[in-house]
């Protein structure tokens, strides 16, 4: 039907001056762009096939090549704009629900870059990371609330388990099925290096991955693919996942083509068969539910391991995560609409769930004023970008942060949000062993490493500046954050001074 | 003494390395001069099909058989570099008869050529390893 | 005294000095050799009359070479006898030369027939060294009816090397194809064709009967008008000096895996010296600069006090005409596979799980990974033999293997 042609969104422009034809471009394109064409010696591209991920261009020993929107274009309409015309005529076509991948990204506003920063003048000086300690360490679980002491008057210093990290950063849950076993290798490894923790998501634990124990964060979501007491015993802390930020209230599906080899055998599910994570926990409908599903893992795991519920942001996440605190629960993660995902309906990706930032200001604001804030750690995601990012979530009230993409960007991830197709020629969110193998765990750990050490030392000059040498200091401190162009409800909710304030 | 190692696990077959080692090796000042619209002559060639390759170049070898069989005496060991003088040699190819590796190869004007570690050229790592997106190729010294 | 005494200046002798000075660096080592000239590569005869490497770039090791490992290199002098008792050597000057350990590495002489009225002809070389090259670049002229008797490896080297200086070229020989020692029949049609192609006649199965002056009557009849005759039928070991001594001698000088012959310190390696053939299981003289070397370093390494042996001989040829490569090593014994596509021609032997030779014509690229299962007698139910009979290449071995050979130091 012409009516389904949808001219390329991408074109490939191929120097020909430059171009040697030594088609790497064409080994490496998964999508089958580019080939070789024997009678006019010369590389050729089909650029329909074109997902705009950049592998050719990195390679191109020539630098031949480039991909640019293309200029065609439906006649200019601020409302009916060419994605959603396109998308109705692919629904049209297919009479399917379109699917995504990664992060949301719509032009919706992102309180991070509406929110800045102080820094110390004259009369509180500056702290020089270079030259002073400066303290990132962070314990993430229950905090007592007040000093006890034992009958014999001495301080009681036993505390539920806790996770200590050397910075405040965590690789969030990315599955073992959605992403390849290099890329959790990678995570694995870097979080071992850096003494941080990355998370299996619901994938299960691969076995070579269970000497990364002590870095591990084992996840039980709703499918409880690859739950058993090992696996639960084999992490540092367990995650109950109740939501996802790039789905609230949608479920998993890893399609049964995926699910192959040692992916079948980590899920404990056979060869082939879908991996469908049902919406909700059929075992939860109440933070009594929930408390049942918290004890239960604290007793399979002797309660050794903090248990961390993690939920969407969604409307009404400040009394959500008022329950949590009280389901037993030692860490409550928040995961914002912004948050990537290996596959999700686009319109669920796209209108549902609201902003980390608000939903993190809300939810402390909440607990402190129930009292109860020292009861939980918060650990928010959902597109934490950048080491300023941090800083914000910090300040605003978090503990820690969680970094999936801006980790699989670190690993060569170029967002080009094709993720479903299995086919990533970055070799990460696919198990097709040749585009597997594109991911050297060996590079990808060192590139992990070198990101969160970057941001280490960014967040320390950061505090350094405001004057604050240890992150507690910063903790829930919003007069170190001041909004601008924001209304005032939104600086209520954020709990944030306009600048100039 | 360092040396090129190969690991066939994160080899993609992209045959860069070929292409870097040919422009290393060509004295040009851009890959564009050295290489547009000429078959190239790498002295590291990719074997291997779509599930496995591996690039193969000279192992250097502590004994080096090719540098024992020359008829020409044009291959010699210099520093641990197994080298071959091209002005020497004759083309005989009894080298290609006894390298176990099937690394040394005719160059284009028909007198053989091999991997000389790039010593000649921009220093440092050979051209290959420094060209492999994905550290399949390692040049190291190992025991 | 000198510790070592070496007689020749060819590969083995080299080999030996080297292997000698791997061990010793200190032990004085007298080089004595019949040719005046700085060891040179005697194969490459054939190239510097084709125009493909001069007298200097011939030589076998840098100028330096005498010096840089403390060779007294005698050159030009002829020894007469060896006496094992006394340790001494003994040359034409009458001179005696003391020896702890003495190489022989006298190489071969070649081989001239006696056929009647052989004294008649005018103008007749041998081709098998440097001054014999010279002799017949002397005695050519570009109208040059040249005839070559044998059309073996040395007379068809030569025929390559005078092709462009000669008005033509016959090659005669009994045997009924070309190279006979090393190619099978279909091979030898190939590489004749290919040498008629480029101007060469032949005269197989025949013999020259008489010569008559410049008139070479054939057994067939044929009568054939020449100019210079290369007599190249081939060559007879250089024992005499072993065998007047009272030392074993065989078809070469019979050897241990050192090197070692029968007389008390006293070795022998290259073309006068006999090799174990492992891919025939016979002691035989592998006339093959290759083999000389590897024999001529273990005797070396050897006389000096190390351990070194060669174990893994093989008869190996790397030979090429106009272009066309043809690459052999081994026996031609057991099953086989063949492949031919013009030109290109291939045949593997192989039998009891073992690669026992092979023929490459043509396309002979990496044949040495060919070469290294005969001579390592990898088993050939370890590897992928469909793959390795496709062509010579690493896949055909299992991934540790290759691991072994590209991830490890060799």
């Amino acid at each position: 039907m012409p009516i389904d042609f949808l001219y390329p969104e991408y074109e490939v422009v191929r120097d020909a001056s430059r171009c040697i034809a030594c088609r790497a471009c064409e080994r490496q394109c998964s999508n089958e762009v580019h080939a070789f064409d024997e009678e006019l010696e010369c590389m050729v591209s089909d650029e329909s096939r074109c997902v705009n991920c950049h592998r050719c261009v990195s390679i191109c020993p020539t630098r031949a090549l480039k991909i640019v929107k293309t200029d065609h274009t439906f006649r200019e309409n601020a409302n009916w704009t060419g994605d959603t015309i396109r998308e109705l005529y692919r629904q049209a076509g297919s009479g399917g629900v379109l699917l995504s991948s990664m992060g949301n990204p719509k032009p919706l506003p992102v309180y991070w870059d509406r929110l800045l920063l102080n820094a110390s003048q004259v009369t509180n000086p500056s702290i020089d990371p270079l030259r002073e300690p400066m303290e990132t360490k962070t314990f993430l679980g229950k905090k007592p609330t007040k000093i006890e002491r034992d009958e014999d008057g001495r301080i009681k210093t036993e505390l539920t388990p806790q996770l200590e990290l050397s910075t405040p950063i965590l690789f969030s849950a990315m599955s073992y099925g959605s992403i390849s076993y290099n890329a959790h290798e990678s995570l694995a490894r870097a979080a071992e290096a850096l003494g941080i923790y990355y998370n299996t998501g619901e994938g299960g634990l691969h076995q070579d991955f269970y000497k990364y124990g002590a870095n591990t964060i084992v996840q039980v979501a709703s499918g409880r693919f690859g739950v058993h007491k090992d696996y639960l015993s084999a992490g540092a802390a367990i995650e109950i996942k109740m939501g996802q930020g790039a789905k609230p209230g949608i479920g998993g599906h890893l399609p049964g083509t995926k699910i192959v080899g040692d992916v079948s055998r980590t899920r404990m599910i056979p060869e082939g068969s879908d991996a469908i994570s049902p919406a909700p926990h059929h075992d939860i409908y109440s933070i009594e539910d929930l408390r049942q599903l918290v004890f239960s893992l604290k007793e399979a795991s002797g309660y050794k391991k903090p248990v961390i519920v993690k939920i969407a942001a969604v409307h009404n996440v400040a009394a959500i995560a008022s329950g949590i605190a009280r389901s037993g629960a030692d860490i409550i993660a928040i995961d914002g609409f912004r948050g990537g995902t290996g596959a999700a309906p686009t319109r669920i990706r796209d209108n549902v769930g609201i902003p980390i930032e608000l939903a993190l200001a809300a939810v402390d604001q909440r607990l402190r004023d129930e009292g109860i804030r020292n009861t939980v750690s918060l650990v928010v995601g959902g597109s934490v970008r950048s080491s300023a990012d941090v800083v914000k979530a910090i300040a605003l009230g978090a503990d820690a942060c969680y970094i999936g993409t801006a980790a699989l960007l670190a690993l060569g991830c170029h967002l080009c949000r094709s993720c479903q197709t299995g086919k990533c020629n970055w070799g990460i969110a696919t198990q097709r062993p040749d585009l597997v193998k594109r991911l050297n765990p060996d590079i990808g750990m060192r590139r992990l490493v070198n990101l969160v050490n970057a941001w280490t030392h960014e967040i320390k000059e950061i505090m350094g500046g405001m004057g604050i040498n240890s992150i507690e200091a910063l903790r829930g401190n919003r007069l170190m954050l001041r909004g601008v162009g924001l209304t005032e409800k939104e600086l209520e909710i954020l709990g944030v001074k306009h600048a100039g304030e | 003494m360092k040396r090129v190692y190969v690991d066939e696990k994160w080899c993609l077959g992209c045959h860069l390395c070929e292409y870097y080692c040919a422009f290393a090796n060509s004295g040009r000042s851009s890959m564009v001069k050295a290489l547009k619209n000429r078959k190239i002559h790498p002295r590291i060639r990719i074997e291997g099909d779509n599930q496995i390759s591996f690039a193969v170049s000279c192992r250097h070898c502590t004994d080096p058989i090719c540098v024992k069989s020359c008829i020409a005496g044009a291959l010699s060991v210099e520093e641990g570099v197994v080298r071959i003088d091209e002005e020497k040699c004759v083309g005989c190819e009894t080298c290609v008869l006894v390298c176990p590796y099937g690394a040394l190869m005719p160059s284009e004007s028909g007198v053989m050529q091999k991997c000389e570690l790039c010593i000649e050229n921009a220093g440092g790592k050979p051209a290959c390893v420094a060209g492999c997106p994905n550290k399949a190729i390692i040049f190291e010294e190992r025991a | 005294m000198a510790k070592y005494v070496i007689i020749g200046n060819s590969a083995a002798g080299v080999a030996c000095v080297e292997g000698i000075r791997s061990v010793d660096r200190e032990g004085s080592i007298t080089l004595l050799s019949s040719e005046p000239y700085h060891t040179y590569s005697r194969p490459l005869i054939s190239y510097l009359l084709e125009g493909k490497t001069d007298e200097e770039r011939m030589k076998y090791r840098p100028d330096d070479f005498y010096e840089k490992n403390g060779v007294d290199a005698r050159l030009g002098v002829r020894v007469t006898e060896i006496d094992p008792s006394e340790k001494t050597v003994t040359l034409d000057s009458g001179e005696k030369i003391p020896y702890g350990k003495l190489m022989h590495a006298a190489g071969s002489v070649p081989f001239v027939p006696k056929i009647e009225g052989m004294e008649t002809v005018e103008k007749k070389v041998t081709f098998l060294s440097l001054d014999d090259a010279k002799a017949l670049a002397d005695a050519l002229t570009p109208e040059s009816r040249v005839l070559i008797l044998g059309a073996g490896l040395i007379g068809l080297k030569c025929a390559e090397g005078i092709l462009s200086r000669a008005g033509s070229i016959t090659v005669v020989d009994l045997a009924d194809r070309v190279l006979p020692s090393i190619l099978d029949e279909t091979g030898a049609g190939i590489v004749q064709a290919h040498l008629e192609m480029h101007g060469l006649s032949f005269r197989l199965s025949d013999t020259v009967q008489r010569f008559e002056g410049n008139r070479a009557v054939l057994k067939s009849g044929e009568t054939l008008e020449f100019d210079v005759l290369v007599v190249a039928v081939g060559v007879r070991p250089s024992v005499s000096l072993i065998e007047n001594a009272g030392g074993a001698v065989r078809r070469g000088v019979a050897t241990d895996e050192t090197g070692r012959t029968s007389l008390p310190d006293v070795f022998a390696a290259g073309d006068c010296a006999e090799s174990y053939d492992i891919s025939s299981g016979q002691s035989r003289v592998l006339a093959l600069l290759p083999n000389a070397y590897f024999q001529g370093h273990a005797a070396g390494v050897t006389m000096a006090g190390g351990r070194e042996e060669l174990k893994k001989a093989i008869p190996m040829n790397a030979i090429g005409f106009m272009g066309l490569h043809i690459l052999t090593a081994g026996s031609y014994t057991g099953e086989t596979y063949v492949s031919r596509d013009g030109e290109n021609y291939k045949i593997l032997f192989y039998e009891s799980d073992l690669l026992r030779g092979f023929i490459l014509i043509g396309n002979v690229a990496r044949a040495g990974i060919y070469t290294a299962l005969i001579r390592e007698r990898t088993p050939l139910s370890g590897i992928d033999f469909a793959l390795i009979c496709e062509k010579p290449q690493l896949m055909a071995f299992t991934a540790q293997a290759r691991r072994d050979l590209l991830s490890k130091r060799q």
